[in-house]
């Protein structure tokens, strides 16, 4: 195997490699052992720190915690697809009255940190008159944090697909509505799906901000746990557990993501192999820096000008 | 504006630590993730697995739940007292880092293989190869990723707010212990950050510009 960074090894190449590996394992094993060292060194491998999980009851209170952050985050999920939709429609508008202001609104929903939206919502809002469940403060950030930020990856895949499938749609007779929704939308949602579903990684990481404004959801129950003293505030044993699942969680639904992407891949490779044209919308990048870019992108304050030719 | 000119003393010291987060998160995550982008794209399948770990648990975890292992767990293992601030720094530093590290492999998986092959088939020594031929490659395209790896750090900074830092995140609980609006000091902290985004994006555009690499 030949790389851009090195060549097939030689006999000279293969013995450094595998003493740097073997260092590798030294360096990786003390650190394990350091952290299992300072775990027996403060006593957190006794029995009394882990008893709470021997309580069924504990264990609903996690589970009850996960249903809370599941809860908003499938709520946030739906309602930022829709804001996205919404957005980017707006945005590809062809009426600049629309998409000038929508443009500004999805850039400027996009640089403010979703936390302090959420404390808007929650600390901010009060001071009007208008008092709202730590819920949907954590709820409505997200979604219009999510919600731009999919209105860009949405607008990114609308343009990215070859002028002449927007032609032909206009030269069979349709609107620029009919375009839009049978032809164009279709092909970018489906090219951009892996961006999409990565998107909801990142709103489901994002739900623990709610720990923040005291939402009670699963980081909100280990912290709360952790600090019970009746259980010797197993705050480190709690968090491993708590955190597990929280972390569980997210993998999996970047296992979704993954596949989609590997999916993508094959019926691009596919379609390349039978003589049609592959269609690259993010190129060979991974799909997080992408998604990163469309994130933080902030700056590229253009909400007035045309879709490019 | 009578938020901020009353008590100048408060933002100074939120904007303070918001652009201590900033700037020692980045220069940590910069380390890290030049270690680990290494470890990642290296010959030894050992340092690439571990590699590949560390980047996916990381990024698969919610910043929050990194500073709440840092700012709650660490010190009791340690048994110390340490700074805030300092505890916030090093979360913000080994969450950026998996976006560090993942943007310099993708920069690295720019530049066509060809490009090496040719340069060692010159006879030029891996230090000439990288030096000459690769790094200038990938840097220029790693450039406008990462600075957009930098405005979500800038953004999440606001995360350390939940854990007792003082920044601009959490300035809202200082001064409305002095009586003042939350919604008007909320609405002023969006302002600042929107322009500190729109900053940053604007020194990517013009680096992008720049350094735009003519293939």
């Amino acid at each position: 195997m030949t790389s851009v960074l090195y060549d097939v090894p030689g006999p000279k190449a293969i013995a450094r490699n595998r003493i740097l590996g073997l260092v590798t394992i030294v360096v990786i094993l003390a650190a394990v052992g350091w952290v299992i060292w300072r775990f027996a060194a403060t006593g957190q491998f006794s029995a009394d720190k882990w008893e709470i999980f021997t309580y069924g009851a504990i264990w609903q209170r996690l589970l009850d915690g996960a249903v809370a952050t599941l809860t908003a985050f499938a709520a946030a999920a739906v309602g930022a697809l829709v804001l996205g939709f919404v957005l980017a429609v707006g945005r590809l508008s062809d009426r600049a009255w629309i998409r000038v202001p929508v443009g500004w609104l999805t850039e400027i929903l996009r640089a403010i940190p979703v936390l302090v939206f959420m404390m808007l919502l929650y600390y901010g809002l009060p001071v009007i008159g208008v008092r709202m469940e730590p819920y949907w403060a954590v709820v409505i950030a997200l979604v219009a944090y999510n919600g731009s930020v999919l209105a860009e990856v949405i607008r990114a895949g609308v343009e990215s697909l070859p002028r002449g499938q927007s032609e032909a749609g206009y030269a069979i007779g349709l609107r620029k509505a009919g375009v839009l929704r049978l032809i164009l939308l279709p092909q970018a949602i489906r090219a951009m799906m892996p961006v999409i579903v990565a998107q909801l990684v990142v709103t489901l990481k994002d739900t623990a901000l709610g720990f923040i404004i005291t939402y009670p959801e699963l980081l909100y129950v280990i912290k709360l746990l952790g600090s019970n003293a009746v259980y010797s505030s197993p705050l480190i044993q709690t968090a491993i557990i708590g955190g597990s699942i929280y972390v569980a969680m997210c993998l999996a639904l970047s296992y979704v993501a993954y596949r989609i992407e590997q999916r993508t891949k094959r019926r691009q490779q596919q379609q390349a192999a039978e003589g049609g044209t592959p269609h690259h919308p993010m190129g060979p990048g991974g799909t997080d820096t992408e998604l990163i870019a469309l994130q933080a992108r902030a700056g590229k304050l253009d909400p007035g000008s045309a879709p490019p030719a | 504006m009578e938020v901020i000119t009353d008590n100048l003393d408060l933002w100074g010291e939120a904007l303070t630590g918001t652009l201590v987060l900033f700037f020692g998160g980045g220069l940590l995550a910069l380390l890290l993730g030049f270690i680990v982008g290494a470890m990642r794209v290296s010959p030894i399948p050992v340092a690439r697995a571990v590699g590949a770990v560390y980047v996916n648990w990381i990024r698969n975890t919610p910043l929050t739940l990194v500073m709440f292992f840092f700012a709650f767990c660490l010190p009791i293992l340690l048994r110390e007292r340490i700074d805030a601030i300092l505890l916030a720094t090093l979360a913000l530093g080994v969450y950026t880092a998996t976006y560090v590290a993942e943007t310099l492999r993708s920069g690295i998986n720019t530049v066509p293989v060809g490009q090496a092959e040719a340069a060692r088939a010159l006879g030029l020594t891996f230090g000439q190869v990288m030096t000459l031929v690769v790094l200038p490659q990938a840097t220029r395209s790693v450039i406008p990723p990462m600075m957009s790896v930098f405005i979500a750090l800038l953004k999440n900074t606001t995360v350390a707010a939940g854990f007792s830092v003082l920044n601009l995140g959490s300035v809202r609980a200082w001064l409305s212990e002095r009586g003042e609006n939350q919604l008007v000091t909320l609405l002023w902290v969006m302002v600042i950050f929107v322009v500190l985004v729109l900053l940053l994006a604007w020194l990517q555009r013009a680096m992008e510009r720049k350094w735009k690499v003519a293939r």
